[in-house]
């Protein structure tokens, strides 16, 4: 089975033609959760993909599931209050990991003393990122233990539903959006066993919920520059890349220092750029990329030819 | 060693040094005897975008008859006053001043002839500012340009605007508020709230709608319902008074959160304004802590008398007595507040004052200086830095 990740689509025929490489006779479901209350504002999507098409409703089902059952929508609320508090403890750490990394990085002095210490800085930012999503992970294994969310009833209800309608469904198509959200509802009604068995079309956050490993960036939001976090563990269909969608627009790729120390940092996996256009595909032969980028440790931007 | 040629005719002080500049040939033509003719005037001026910025160096130019023309502006520690030079034998007139990098000045001419005095737009420069008393030329230093997300965009769907009248049992009498709504706006969702003193005049001459569509559309701050305010008496109810604070906090709020799709929580509360509109701000946070979550002050009237008179007039007196105060026993009103404010304002000082006197009470302050004055274009540019830091968008999360 096929993965294809792509960028932005500025050119909305892109997803048409993975798709119809892909599909057999059956149908094409279609996963828009990240489009928040617009989920529904699918008609171009339809369109660009043709043929008998289903949209999984993710975001209207976890709505249902949050509005009927009371206890289990304000413990969620919870891990989520506790979540971003983490994130929060996070990035206070991360600021002042990444500052004393750029600070040695700038240093000059006995090669023989500095590459030790920055080689130490960036472990600990390394180490900092893995530390988070451990905490992360913990925080949700201690949510499903307690409250075994595919087994509430509204959500087993639910998640019926969507198997039921995936039925026939040979290619899913995942949407961009808010990524957070998006996997949020993919891990509520645990859609990646669903996904087993059937290609896979995602762009921009939606693949980047494909990934193991999501990594939230921007190098130059109006209320000045942050480092790029680690934000969750995706669904993990895809291995050994960090997905940037909209780099070249989102990342400083004319900066050496902030490209070497962006693909450094999240070694050994790809940091792969998908701007529009782009797409890297991931099935039993591996990687096959096509038009993307990939961040090299050097602070070089050179077209990915390949992820390994 | 530059060149400064002799003082024309005619004029008093010192005519500028132009060595460098595009008016030079003209200055040295004249000042060896040979003035341009009107043609090689018009030649000069043909295609030129005036005034004429040539690095920090802005030539003025005004061309007419007249006994005097002078460049008021309203850049605090400039003289306003001066008067420029008139090109001998022709009938232009220029001046030329350094106006650093990034720069951004409003200004008039100031034409005599005989006994009269009018103050006029730059003929020769088509960049007006308008402000409530109406317009003013704009000049443009190096370096400055208007930010490409105050202008419309095409991509950016526009949301709504909906007057409303409210009655107000504190100030007695109905009260016009305007209600932003974001476009795609959704009755299920929980917006923050952006309260905004001088609403109108936001609209009118900061181009808000525009820029909070923009920022929305660009995800650097999150969709939102803003509530825009119209004082029928701005100069009594924005000096601190008591009954516009309970207006806004028991009365506007409420009424907005019962009618509106609202969080209802300080930290989704943003209140602002500019000027009188900062003070109104200041002091409503002040009466009503932790109400609101977020503070952007622009070019705050904050004058103060604990050192000295605050030399600004009786008028300021009550806002003196309220800052006074807050400097004497500053408190913790809200968790983030941004300020602004002009360099080239006679306000740069008590703003420079109040920011450490925020800062210590442990609130998180931001504070921006901008190379302009006292106008609307100066806070309208500074809204996508304020608005993003005090609300930031979902930038960071979604990837469309």
């Amino acid at each position: 089975m096929s993965v294809v990740l792509l960028g932005p689509l500025d050119d909305r025929s892109l997803v048409g033609v993975e798709v119809a490489r892909l599909r057999g006779a059956g149908r094409v479901g279609l996963i828009t959760a990240g489009w928040q209350e617009w989920e529904d504002q699918d008609h171009w999507l339809r369109e660009a993909v043709g043929g008998a098409v289903v949209n999984l409703e993710l975001y209207r089902r976890a709505e249902t599931v949050w509005a009927h059952d009371r206890e289990f929508a304000e413990a969620h609320a919870a891990l989520q209050h506790r979540v971003r508090l983490l994130r929060r403890a996070y990035n206070a750490r991360l600021e002042r990991a990444m500052d004393a990394w750029i600070a040695l990085e700038r240093w000059h002095g006995d090669e023989g003393v500095l590459a030790d210490e920055r080689e130490a800085a960036r472990s600990a930012v390394a180490d900092l990122d893995r530390h988070h999503l451990d905490r992360i992970g913990e925080f949700r294994g201690e949510f499903d233990a307690r409250w075994r969310p595919t087994e509430r009833e509204l959500v087993a209800r639910e998640r019926h539903a969507v198997a039921g309608l995936l039925d026939g469904v040979d290619v899913v198509v995942v949407a961009g959006g808010h990524v957070p959200l998006l996997l949020n509802r993919l891990r509520l009604f645990d859609l990646a066993p669903l996904l087993e068995g059937r290609h896979v079309v995602a762009w921009s956050g939606g693949a980047m919920a494909l990934t193991e490993r999501i990594v939230l960036f921007h190098d130059s939001p109006p209320w000045g520059p942050g480092h790029a976090e680690v934000g969750e563990v995706g669904l993990g269909r895809v291995p050994g890349v960090v997905a940037l969608p909209d780099g070249r627009r989102r990342l400083r790729l004319d900066d050496p220092g902030r490209v070497g120390r962006m693909a450094r940092r999240f070694a050994p996996d790809a940091c792969l750029v998908l701007d529009p256009g782009a797409r890297a595909e991931w099935s039993r032969n591996g990687w096959s990329v096509g038009q993307a980028l990939r961040l090299a440790p050097d602070g070089a931007v050179a077209p990915a030819r390949d992820v390994a | 060693m530059r060149w400064v040629p002799e003082a024309p005719e005619a004029t008093a002080g010192t005519p500028p040094d132009v060595e460098g500049l595009a008016i030079e040939s003209l200055v040295r033509a004249a000042a060896a005897g040979a003035p341009p003719d009107g043609g090689a005037v018009d030649a000069f001026l043909e295609g030129r975008d005036v005034p004429v910025v040539e690095g920090s160096r802005v030539t003025f130019l005004y061309r007419g008859t007249a006994d005097d023309v002078r460049l008021r502006h309203w850049v605090y520690g400039l003289p306003t006053e001066g008067s420029l030079h008139r090109l001998p034998g022709t009938d232009l007139w220029y001046d030329v001043l350094d106006l650093p990098e990034g720069s951004r000045m409003e200004y008039k001419f100031e034409v005599v002839r005989g006994q009269d005095v009018e103050w006029i737009h730059d003929p020769l420069n088509p960049h007006l500012a308008r402000d409530p008393f109406g317009a003013n030329s704009v000049c443009h230093g190096a370096g400055y340009s208007v930010p490409e997300w105050t202008l419309p965009d095409p991509a950016a769907a526009r949301g709504s605007l909906e007057d409303r009248v409210f009655r107000s049992r504190a100030l007695g009498g109905a009260r016009r508020v305007t209600i932003y709504r974001p476009a795609r706006f959704r009755k299920t969702r929980r917006y923050p709230l952006l309260l905004v003193h001088d609403g109108g005049d936001y609209l009118a001459y900061a181009g808000l709608q525009t820029v909070l569509d923009n920022l929305i559309h660009r995800l650097e701050i999150p969709g939102l319902i803003a509530a825009l305010m119209h004082p029928p008496d701005r100069m009594e109810q924005y000096r601190g008074s008591e009954a516009h604070s309970r207006f806004l906090v028991e009365e506007l709020i409420p009424d907005l959160e019962r009618s509106l799709p609202l969080r209802g929580t300080p930290a989704s509360r943003c209140l602002m304004g500019a000027s009188l509109g900062a003070v109104a701000t200041l002091s409503t946070a002040v009466r009503y802590p932790r109400t609101f979550g977020h503070l952007l002050l622009q070019s705050g009237s904050f004058a103060f008398s604990d050192i000295g008179g605050h030399g600004r007039g009786p008028v300021f007196d009550p806002i003196a007595e309220f800052v006074n105060d807050y400097r004497r026993s500053p408190g913790k009103v809200a968790d983030k507040v941004f300020v602004s404010c002009g360099m080239y304002e006679s306000l740069i000082y008590e703003n420079r004052s109040l920011v450490p006197v925020l800062e210590r009470t442990g609130m998180d302050v931001r504070f921006v200086e901008a190379r302009d004055g006292h106008n609307w274009e100066n806070w309208r540019d500074r809204l996508r830095e304020g608005l993003s830091w005090l609300l930031p968008g979902p930038l960071w999360l979604v990837y469309d």
